[in-house]
């Protein structure tokens, strides 16, 4: 059984369809990575696939339950951690654990005992009973995970659980879903980071302006734009024949500027020592020689015409033209 | 444990993080207990001679008839203030976390009442026990205390449900907290601070008609002369008609809240 699917989903908000019939399925026990830029409707996915927001057409199941006729069961098979930490800023870490666990159904001393191994579990015990306000953006990030967390989920998603955070806040919560992915819980991923995205999900999905454009695994759906190519940085007066060397090997690529000379090779790293000896050959020197493999911002160019370019990461990332 | 069950000890947690919410920030605090104690201090100060004026209905003192307006008007914040907390938790998102859980939606409100019908309780406490600190007599003894102390925590929860349900239809904090205003000059234009018969035109037929007037009266009724069933039932009247509208408006605001997301 899928633990997510999704037939025809749709929202609109007067005019604007922010979501427009998308169809999705992920399988249980993976990793589902939900790429986009802001507005492109991820989180209007997520939130009508936890039952936050009904949808305006077409219908959704997650754990075996419709997200409209069957809400509450859904709501009992899932966790949630939406973007933004929703927390309380006045309330202890210790306090928001216990609160989740009542709302889940827990009886008081296993809520309580439960707290203490999630808080334990994201390294969050030494902080459990200071007021939520003093976290840092890490912490938060962490305690609104574990809180997710309380009744063990069959499915869990979260939006976006990394925007905003340093890199090493960010690896620990990356390090964290994969161990819960590895423990056989499913995972909705919604993300703007590329990498995330890579490192993270199984299967990736790319919305924009609210249509699903490209799915797969993310090396599939890099395989999809193109191979792995060299790039040469040579002297001026040999460009030239660093391309006449490297046409012999595999195809050429345009210039990117005066002095890189691309090549698209097969077989990735395997073909690098014969670039070599070819260019070796020809009196060609070369300063520099880089692999560069297609990456998931590749794809996102070729379905959408964007680049998801991380301007500020504290601050998210902005869709700019190709 | 019965689905019954498990909501009531939801609305219970629920109940008990409004309370330390409101504890634990000072501008929430404040309203309910700071202003109108320092109002009752001023008024019984500068207008004690009040009590003199022809037609000014028999009391011990001019503290003792203005504790039912005390507690009036900390409920009434209360209930502003219970608005302003849930409409703080729709912005920040926290209202996400408890309608994502496998709960009725509808103890989320009543989990909000549940806190603000106890600051009510301890309201009320509170005023009675300046009252007799500083010698006003509770004439219907204590079961007069019980039962005004019974009418502010219902008001607050029938108080609540407007607040509750402004902050679900507007989602705004400082849509609920401009509404502050509003709720002093309801409470003036009834019988809380003034009696109404000494009260001039159109503030007395105001008053007269005010939902507010029938609960102060019977809520002071006790404290000045003792228990007296009119007065109790009107009170009573009038808090059963504050709470049914401020429960279909909440139930509406929830529905379209959870409709348009």
């Amino acid at each position: 059984m899928a633990a997510i699917e999704v037939a025809g989903l749709e929202r609109a908000f007067g005019e604007v369809l922010a979501v427009q019939g998308i169809d999705l399925e992920v399988p249980e026990g993976e990793i589902y990575g939900f790429l986009g830029p802001n507005g492109a409707g991820k989180t209007t996915t997520v939130r009508m696939l936890t039952t936050l927001l009904l949808p305006t057409g077409g219908r959704a199941a997650v754990a075996g339950h419709d997200v409209v006729a069957e809400a509450r069961q859904v709501r009992a098979s899932i966790g949630v951690a939406l973007q933004e930490a929703a927390l309380d800023p006045l309330m202890t870490g210790r306090e928001l654990i216990r609160l989740q666990a009542t709302l889940q159904g827990l009886p008081t001393a296993a809520g309580r005992k439960r707290a203490d191994e999630l808080l334990e579990r994201v390294g969050l015990t030494y902080a459990a009973d200071r007021r939520v306000g003093g976290y840092s953006g890490g912490m938060k990030r962490r305690l609104d995970l574990a809180a997710a967390l309380v009744h063990e989920p069959r499915v869990l998603f979260l939006d976006e659980p990394t925007t905003g955070l340093d890199p090493v806040s960010r690896k620990t919560i990356w390090e964290e879903v994969q161990a819960l992915n590895d423990d056989g819980t499913t995972v909705f991923l919604t993300t703007q980071y590329l990498e995330e995205a890579d490192q993270l999900a199984d299967n990736v999905g790319i919305i924009d302006s609210g249509r699903i454009v490209a799915e797969g695994t993310p090396e599939a759906l890099k395989g999809e734009v193109g191979r792995p190519h060299v790039e040469l940085l040579v002297g001026e007066d040999a460009v030239e024949e660093a391309e006449r060397a490297a046409a012999e090997l595999g195809k050429v690529l345009p210039r990117k500027d005066g002095r890189r000379v691309l090549l698209e090779v097969e077989n990735g790293a395997a073909d690098i020592p014969r670039v070599v000896r070819a260019l070796d050959e020809a009196g060609v020197t070369v300063e520099s020689l880089e692999l560069v493999r297609p990456t998931l911002d590749d794809v996102f160019v070729a379905k959408t015409g964007y680049h998801l370019e991380e301007e500020d990461k504290g601050s998210g990332e902005e869709m700019t033209p190709a | 444990m019965s689905d019954l069950a498990a909501t009531a000890r939801v609305v219970r947690a629920l109940g008990a993080r409004s309370i330390r919410q409101t504890f634990r920030r000072p501008q929430l605090i404040s309203p309910i207990i700071v202003f109108p104690t320092l109002l009752l201090a001023i008024q019984t100060g500068g207008a004690g001679a009040g009590v003199e004026l022809p037609g000014f209905p028999p009391v011990q003192s001019f503290l003792q008839f203005m504790l039912a307006g005390s507690m009036m008007q900390s409920m009434m914040l209360a209930g502003n203030s219970g608005g302003i907390a849930f409409a703080v938790d729709i912005e920040m998102g926290f209202t996400d976390r408890l309608f994502a859980a496998p709960i009725p939606r509808f103890a989320i409100v009543l989990g909000r009442l549940a806190g603000t019908a106890a600051l009510g309780l301890f309201a009320a406490i509170w005023f009675l026990a300046i009252g007799l600190i500083f010698g006003a007599e509770i004439k219907g003894g204590v079961p007069g205390a019980l039962l005004a102390t019974a009418l502010i925590t219902a008001s607050a929860l029938a108080v609540g449900g407007i607040g509750a349900a402004i902050a679900l239809r507007s989602g705004s904090a400082s849509v609920v907290q401009g509404l502050f205003p509003l709720v002093l000059v309801v409470l003036f234009l009834s019988s809380a601070f003034f009696p109404e018969n000494l009260m001039i035109e159109p503030a007395r037929t105001i008053a007269e008609y005010n939902p507010l007037s029938f609960i102060v009266e019977g809520v002071r009724e006790p404290i000045i002369s003792g228990i007296d069933a009119g007065h109790t039932l009107e009170a009573v009247a009038a808090i059963t008609g504050i709470v049914v509208l401020g429960l279909v408006l909440s139930a509406g605001a929830l529905r379209h809240r959870l409709r348009t997301g």
